[in-house]
């Protein structure tokens, strides 16, 4: 098992490493750069040479990229020239909230989702089943993007919530009273996020427990005169866990992606709204920066759900002790 | 049955987007500068005295310029003209617009950009889901025939390539490459990073299949006739991957509209007087335009729509979740 953690690690960092040079690279090689932007009317060739020095910008590609990488492993993303403060700071804040909302988003799907499956499950062909069913394949065809939109127009014809933001920006708001404010902007991008994500648990889950009650101990069960609900019951737990963390890496990616255009719409200030504004402006470090925290937290993603899955199979978990040969010294 | 009727449905609209001109009854540019921000305009067949009469319809006229109050002028109604000047109908000629979903912030059809705007968001999609699907059947393809190294450095680089968050990835390449162009050639790059996004997922079923069906004694038989590999492969194996392709380009449909809205929406995407439903959207951005104009979202139920009847034609298996 500690193998498995070490090796996986490794390969987590490798791809942090890799798709934040990627972007590093990309954004090095495309047009403009923000300092043209910083100095606006001031912008003259020396001036612009002078900055371009002192953010070493104009050095060669490839020693820019080895020092960048350099700094990465001191956790010193270099400085954001928007921003005029070091990239590391402003690019955990923003992770932080879009961690947040994906967490919390997952959650809420899990909830929405896979009870209904039961149900669906226990008494298949009911008319419960046949709403949930229709109410599920509703459910998957409003894309985040559709359905914060939506919400953000209830929002502010009703008054009932907050439009968008993460707080309502009011100054010297107690820990408490701020904790509430934060609370009350988060339904409306996490139903955004989750609708969608909880009709996919729900399909998920209706087929696993479809396919358990297919299996020959089930109706060895069911020929003892064991009812299917308790049966669906007994099932549920463990199928719960393994049918939602099968897809729950590729679902995470999915949340990020979808929080992408959420932030966007209800102006949560996240990695996506981030890496937007560090796009438009050719901030090359804040770039780079955005692209090393997305892939942590998408790689943690993957990281957790491969865990849960490990940890709620034996055979798995037997597969990954055993695999300790494998690992390079 | 539903299946079959949300196909049809699903390609009919991609057929309505060619008859664009003649559904929309207005020039997508075409401005109103009395009717900025108007409210839709009914069609009536009943009109105020409750006498039944010829579909026809209750002009806008502003009431409050200030507030963009508008009050149907019950006292005038118009008359409705079909196959007017090549429309399928529209206002008479030099009446009050015919403003069937309202106007936005420049006093444009909305209905008429929804109709142009389907045919730049569809036929941006269409193009990347030809695109992916070529690129994926060559790699998939070639992978799975050849095995050996190529097969798992081509799938590994596919399986990096397939876990990123795929907006993310499309903003980037977007955002790099040089943003003022005209608007074709825009499209065309929008399409061709869609089409790079997509092709890992068309790639990585098609290198499965073709891996299993490349034993089988079919192709073991076209092997010993002497056919050679490039033809095994294109006139043999690559058959058995048509289901599997055909479901997943499905799927890439409302990936690709969505992700061409968001990129526009955000502002880097298509200029915004290229009509396109992420184009129209962007007034959107604005929450005081969405509480007071919602008529403005009509694009996004067309996403809706679009993503529905992909879901309807495809069934349970729309649940998949490696594609979202």
């Amino acid at each position: 098992m500690l193998a498995y953690l070490v090796r996986r690690l490794l390969t987590t960092i490798l791809l942090v490493v890799a798709v934040s040079s990627a972007a590093f690279i990309i954004t090095r090689l495309g047009a403009g750069h923000a300092i043209v932007i910083e100095l606006g009317l001031r912008l003259d060739q020396k001036e612009i040479q002078r900055r371009m020095h002192e953010l070493k910008l104009d050095q060669p590609i490839l020693s820019q990229w080895g020092s960048w990488l350099a700094g990465l492993t001191r956790l010193d993303l270099g400085t954001s020239v928007y921003y005029n403060s070091p990239v590391a700071p402003i690019v955990g804040d923003r992770a932080r909230n879009t961690a947040l909302l994906a967490t919390i988003a997952f959650l809420t799907a899990l909830l929405i989702g896979i009870p209904p499956a039961f149900v669906v499950a226990s008494r298949p062909g009911s008319i419960a089943a046949r709403v949930i069913r229709a109410t599920s394949l509703f459910m998957l065809s409003l894309p985040s993007f559709v359905t914060s939109l939506a919400l953000v127009m209830f929002a502010a014809r009703t008054g009932w919530l907050p439009a968008g933001g993460l707080t309502s920006s009011v100054a010297g708001m107690t820990f408490s009273e701020r904790a509430i404010d934060v609370i009350w902007h988060l339904p409306l991008p996490v139903l955004a996020l989750a609708l969608p994500l909880a009709a996919t648990f729900e399909r998920l889950q209706t087929q696993a427990l479809a396919d358990a009650l297919a299996q020959p101990s089930v109706r060895a069960a069911r020929a003892r005169g064991i009812p299917a609900r308790r049966i669906v019951w007994r099932h549920a737990g463990r199928l719960a866990i393994k049918s939602v963390a099968g897809v729950g890496g590729l679902a995470f990616g999915a949340l990020l992606s979808g929080s992408f255009a959420v932030e966007a719409v209800t102006a949560w200030p996240g990695l996506g709204r981030l890496t937007i504004e560090a796009l438009r402006y050719r901030d090359l470090y804040l770039v780079a920066g955005c692209a090393a925290a997305g892939t942590t937290v998408l790689a943690l993603g993957l990281l957790v759900a491969d865990l849960v899955i490990a940890w709620s199979d034996p055979r798995v978990r037997d597969d990954l002790a055993g695999n300790r040969v494998e690992v390079p010294a | 049955m539903t299946r079959r009727l949300a196909g049809i449905a699903l390609a009919l609209l991609l057929l309505a987007t060619i008859a664009a001109p003649f559904l929309a009854p207005h020039h997508p540019g075409e401005r109103f500068p009395d009717h900025l921000d108007a409210p839709p305009t009914p069609i009536r067949i009943v009109d105020a005295n409750g006498t039944w009469r010829r579909p026809f319809f209750y002009p806008m006229r502003i009431a409050n310029r200030l507030e963009r109050r508008f009050d149907e002028d019950r006292a005038s109604p118009m008359p409705l003209a079909w196959f007017d000047g090549g429309r399928l109908v529209r206002e008479a000629a030099g009446r009050e617009p015919f403003l069937l979903l309202g106007a936005d912030l420049s006093g444009r059809d909305v209905f008429a950009r929804l109709i142009y705007g389907a045919r730049m968001s569809l036929g941006i999609a269409v193009t990347a889901i030809i695109g992916a699907v070529s690129a994926g059947l060559l790699v998939g393809g070639l992978a799975g025939a050849r095995g050996g190294p190529v097969e798992s450095a081509l799938m590994r680089l596919m399986d990096v390539l397939a876990v990123l968050p795929a907006l993310y990835v499309v903003v980037v390449l977007r955002a790099t490459l040089p943003l003022v162009l005209d608007a074709s050639a825009i499209a065309a790059l929008i399409a061709a990073i869609l089409a790079a996004i997509g092709a890992p997922w068309i790639a990585r079923g098609v290198r499965a299949i073709v891996s299993v069906e490349r034993t089988a004694d079919y192709a073991e038989a076209a092997r010993a006739l002497g056919a050679s590999p490039w033809r095994i492969l294109v006139v043999h194996l690559l058959p058995a991957t048509r289901g599997f392709v055909v479901r997943q380009a499905t799927l890439l449909l409302p990936v690709f509209v969505l992700s061409e809205a968001t990129l526009s929406f955000v502002g880097l995407g298509l200029p915004d007087w290229v009509p396109s439903w992420g184009t129209s959207l962007r007034e959107a951005a604005d929450v005081t335009a969405i509480a007071a104009f919602p008529w403005i979202l009509s694009p996004a139920i067309a996403l809706f729509v679009v993503t529905l009847l992909v879901n309807l034609a495809l069934g349970d298996r729309a649940s998949d979740p490696s594609i979202s």
